[in-house]
């Protein structure tokens, strides 16, 4: 039998969201973008760190190069945390259901994205601050950062892999865990257009960084002049702005139909025009006038810009699509059980037992009974169950009734081999104590 | 019930969030909030003691950057990320906790990234700029100031931090008002801000002083007078710390202090309570000895004494926030939600129908008695697991053999006739939440625990089953058929 596998209607957290929806959702794309440029510092820079200590290996100039720009990644790392937060509280409370399910599902990748990334960045550090000490072993020096690396490469995976899945429901029920959540379509070619957005961008920051007039760049290099790394920059940028677009034409192709729509085809388009301007921009700018190499500087990164802003416009356009008639049942789901919920307060099961009194008993009835009731799943008539049997009690408090009373009300603790009993002081009154002392005691 | 189960089945999922929030504790109140004003004084007294033709007495400022260095190192990567890490681990263990609080905390919290973010910006500017200020003395004093600043923005962040920590332990006014000035002016809140500011000082003090003890030459003059000076600093704050702890302890709701007892450790530890209680003081006494010796006997000072006041201070902090965290029970958040993650109000409810019906994943909806083992492991997963394991760390099996006795087969009845009333006796465990027929199949799974050491994955290795009850089909189904009725109802009255 093959088991049909259905789309989970939960129910949303009853409380209202703390701001208005559109207003949360432009917070998420602002804070995203600042938070994403800084990722794409941080992994770009890793990058770029990599290949320039590779080329430096056999000339000096390069490794400068390197050095410089691994200075500034521990330096973004910091920033792209910190600003990692806004955008996640309010993914966290626009998509509570979705999201949180999406990292339960993935929990085992989830959580380790704390401890790997906490390794990576202590990695970071040790490369930055041991740059003379490896002098001698280069190589070992480049294997620290290329750890780092690693893990930075990886750690975008999880968390791709997790807002996708959050957009498809009717996933749920058939991921095992992180690998099969990861398999779903579209999460890889969005990865790939992520890294040649990390390239590209950093490009820009290397052109910009080695502009600076306070920058003492002549200190640092002697054969490099400020042109020679303005240049690298702009080519890392042609070449990560080549891979955005050719990977933004596959996501745009493998979007599952779920949630696509004209608009989001539309922004997508737009959003790559402005792509396509940069890199004919940077790619004049590299072939151009040795003069005018920074006349499009500024019109580069106003489109890189827009189109980040375009395109995470479009994920959310599409995130919008594909969520909406789902999350339309999960508040009509979430109003019908908080009626139902209300009904039941108003009108409740009386569990509440009544003591069942065994008038044969006659004055013990009560005193049984409320044994029953509170002792009784601890405590037998003749063998010990959790505590001592009633046998032993009456042994040891005949004729002390007020002992008893005493101890049921706050219980010391005489038995090395018997867990402590709880108090019972707010739970019984006097006379139901009375009572209950009785019965113990009239036990022989 | 609304969330897929993560589970740790050995480790325990409270286990997990308490690792990393008590790292970033310790991280937060030794290396930042009592550790910055800690180092930015020494910057200081550096420039103070200083002959007038030099910026700063060198030596002293090398140690005070080596101290700086330390602290930018392990806060800007373990710190950073255990505080994120917290997020990550309750959004996975506690869903329905940490995104009720998110609701009414947005601000709060929005506020806080703010903070946060001046916070790491200045953490930059004042460790990346440390060096290049000593250049001249107006740089120099400039640095200092950014020293004092971050300072203030560390504290500020703990400051807004601490309000919801005391909103979950007692959310007060919030009850009736659900506001968010309602919850931040909870009624712990003044007096918990009061108890951890002058002890994260003396935190960051003791482990200045450590750090003292390991970047700076034996018997050299700088080790001398930063000892002292470390000494001193934790003199100060001390006293202060030891009178908000008793104040603390004596504003913690009644309910909370009685349950105090049972917070630390687990039942089987209750008569270590008051040790425990009594160490608290003994950290500080620790504490206190050591500064007093570091500023008396400052030349036969040793560096295993500055170790012994970390542990004890470590130590002292760790137990505290066991503590809070524990004193919260049976709720997650205070008389609104039990740590089950289930709303009180949900109860009745839930009582009426079973928690399976309303259950948004489990594997089993209509408990016969082939499914009953089954829809036991379901009911344990929705209302015990955030607690207990099935074999692990507090393994259910381990707490009713501890009970009934070790390796003894469990009794289903005793089961069945202790649950539904553990939570008189025991006012940590929050009321059991199903039907009696929910509760058989419960002691049942329980039994086949004990019988087969069966192990329970969560929905992050063994995903999730959807009840078909709450499925997209079943609820559209249901939506339509009460709109039909009201209509129907409406057209009947015309």
């Amino acid at each position: 039998m093959l088991l049909q596998i259905q789309t989970p209607v939960p129910k949303d957290i009853p409380l209202e969201l703390p701001l208005p929806e559109w207003l949360l959702v432009t917070l998420l794309i602002l804070s995203f973008l600042l938070h994403i440029i800084f990722i794409n510092l941080m992994l770009g820079g890793s990058i770029l760190t990599i290949w320039a200590q590779i080329k430096g290996l056999k000339e000096k100039e390069y490794d400068i190069l390197a050095h410089e720009i691994a200075k500034t990644i521990t330096v973004n790392k910091s920033m792209a945390v910190v600003l990692g937060v806004a955008p996640l509280l309010s993914i966290n409370t626009l998509y509570t259901i979705y999201f949180y399910s999406a990292n339960a599902l993935t929990g085992f990748a989830w959580i380790m994205i704390i401890p790997l990334i906490t390794i990576a960045f202590l990695l970071t550090y040790l490369h930055k601050y041991t740059w003379e000490k490896f002098e001698g072993s280069k190589r070992l020096h480049i294997a620290i950062i290329g750890m780092a690396t690693t893990i930075f490469l990886f750690i975008p995976l999880i968390f791709l892999t997790n807002v996708n899945l959050m957009m498809f429901p009717e996933k749920w029920g058939a991921v095992k865990g992180f690998l099969s959540a990861l398999m779903l379509p579209n999460v890889f070619p969005r990865y790939f257009e992520f890294l040649g957005a990390c390239v590209s961008v950093t490009g820009l920051f290397v052109v910009w960084y080695n502009g600076r007039r306070h920058y003492p760049f002549e200190e640092q290099y002697s054969v490099f002049t400020r042109y020679d790394v303005k240049r690298i920059g702009y080519s890392a940028t042609i070449i990560g702005l080549g891979v955005q677009i050719f990977f933004g034409v596959i996501v745009l192709f493998t979007l599952p139909s779920k949630g696509i729509g004209y608009d989001v085809i539309a922004v997508m388009i737009a959003a790559g025009s402005f792509l396509v301007a940069a890199l004919w921009w940077s790619y004049k700018s590299v072939t151009g006038d040795k003069r005018l190499l920074d006349a499009r500087f500024k019109r580069i990164v106003m489109a890189v810009i827009i189109f980040m802003v375009l395109y995470g416009g479009s994920r959310q356009i599409y995130r919008h699509n594909a969520l909406r008639k789902h999350q339309e049942l999960v508040a009509e789901h979430t109003k019908a059980f908080q009626k139902q919920s209300k009904e039941a307060r108003e009108h409740p099961v009386e569990e509440k037992e009544e003591l069942e009194l065994d008038p044969s008993l006659g004055e013990l009835a009560k005193g049984s009974a409320l044994f029953k009731q509170k002792c009784g799943i601890c405590h037998k008539r003749d063998e010990k169950l959790v505590g001592p049997p009633m046998t032993e009690m009456a042994g040891i408090y005949t004729g002390k009734t007020e002992d008893l009373k005493s101890w049921i009300r706050q219980p010391g603790k005489k038995r090395a081999d018997y867990p402590q009993m709880p108090g019972f002081k707010d739970q019984l009154s006097d006379e139901e104590l009375n009572e209950l002392a009785k019965f113990i005691l009239s036990v022989k | 019930m609304d969330f897929p189960m993560f589970h740790l089945d050995w480790l325990n999922d409270r286990f997990l969030i308490a690792m990393i929030a008590i790292l970033h504790v310790i991280i937060n109140h030794g290396l930042a909030v009592g550790f910055i004003p800690f180092v930015t004084w020494l910057e200081q007294k550096g420039v103070k003691n200083s002959s007038s033709d030099q910026v700063t007495d060198s030596e002293w400022d090398k140690m005070a950057y080596k101290l700086m260095w330390t602290a930018f190192i392990i806060t800007t990567t373990i710190g950073a990320m255990t505080g994120v890490g917290i997020w990550f681990s309750a959004a996975l263990v506690s869903p329905s906790s940490i995104g009720s609080l998110i609701r009414v905390f947005y601000w709060a919290w929005f506020t806080e990234w703010v903070v946060f973010v001046t916070e790491v910006v200045l953490i930059l500017i004042y460790f990346l700029t440390w060096k290049s200020s000593n250049r001249s003395l107006n740089a120099k004093l400039k640095h200092i100031r950014f020293g004092w600043f971050l300072a203030i923005f560390s504290w500020i962040t703990m400051a807004i931090i601490v309000a919801i920590l005391g909103f979950m332990m007692d959310p007060g006014n919030w009850q009736t008002e659900r506001s968010l000035l309602s919850g931040i002016f909870n009624p712990i809140y003044l007096p918990q801000l009061f108890f951890r500011t002058p002890t994260a000082m003396v935190v960051g003090g003791t482990f200045g002083l450590m750090m003292i003890m390991l970047f700076t030459k034996k018997g050299s003059d700088v080790r001398n007078k930063a000892v002292r000076a470390a000494g001193k600093w934790i003199l100060i704050w001390s006293p202060l710390a030891l009178v908000a702890a008793i104040n603390y302890y004596h504003v913690m709701p009644s309910a909370m202090q009685a349950n105090m007892s049972t917070a630390i450790g687990t039942m089987e530890f209750e008569q270590y309570y008051t040790v425990l209680k009594y160490l608290i003081p003994l950290a500080i006494c620790v504490v206190l000895i050591v500064a007093l010796w570091a500023v008396i006997k400052t030349t036969r000072f040793k560096a295993y004494m500055a170790l012994s006041a970390v542990i004890a201070i470590m130590a002292f902090l760790a137990i505290f926030e066991r503590v809070r965290e524990f004193v919260r029970k049976p709720y997650v958040i205070g008389n609104y939600m039990y740590s089950n993650l289930l709303r009180i109000e949900d109860y009745p409810l839930y009582k009426k129908d079973g928690i399976l019906k309303h259950a948004t994943y489990t594997s089993v909806h209509e408990i016969t008695d082939n499914t009953k083992v089954e829809a036991g492991k379901n009911i344990f997963m929705l209302t015990c697991s955030r607690c207990h394991t099935t074999n692990g760390v507090n393994s259910i099996t381990y707490v009713f053999e501890r009970m009934y006795g070790a390796g003894k087969p469990l009794n289903e009845d005793d089961m069945e006739a202790y649950i539904p009333n553990m939570h008189e006796g025991r006012k940590y465990m929050p009321p059991f939440p199903g039907n009696k027929k929910e509760l058989r199949a419960l002691v049942a799974y329980i039994k086949h625990l004990q019988q087969t050491g069966e192990v329970l994955e969560g929905a992050q290795s063994s995903g999730v089953v959807i009840n078909p009850d709450n499925s997209t089909t079943s609820v559209a189904n249901h939506i339509e058929a009460e709109k039909r009725k009201t209509e129907n109802k409406l057209v009947q009255k015309k």
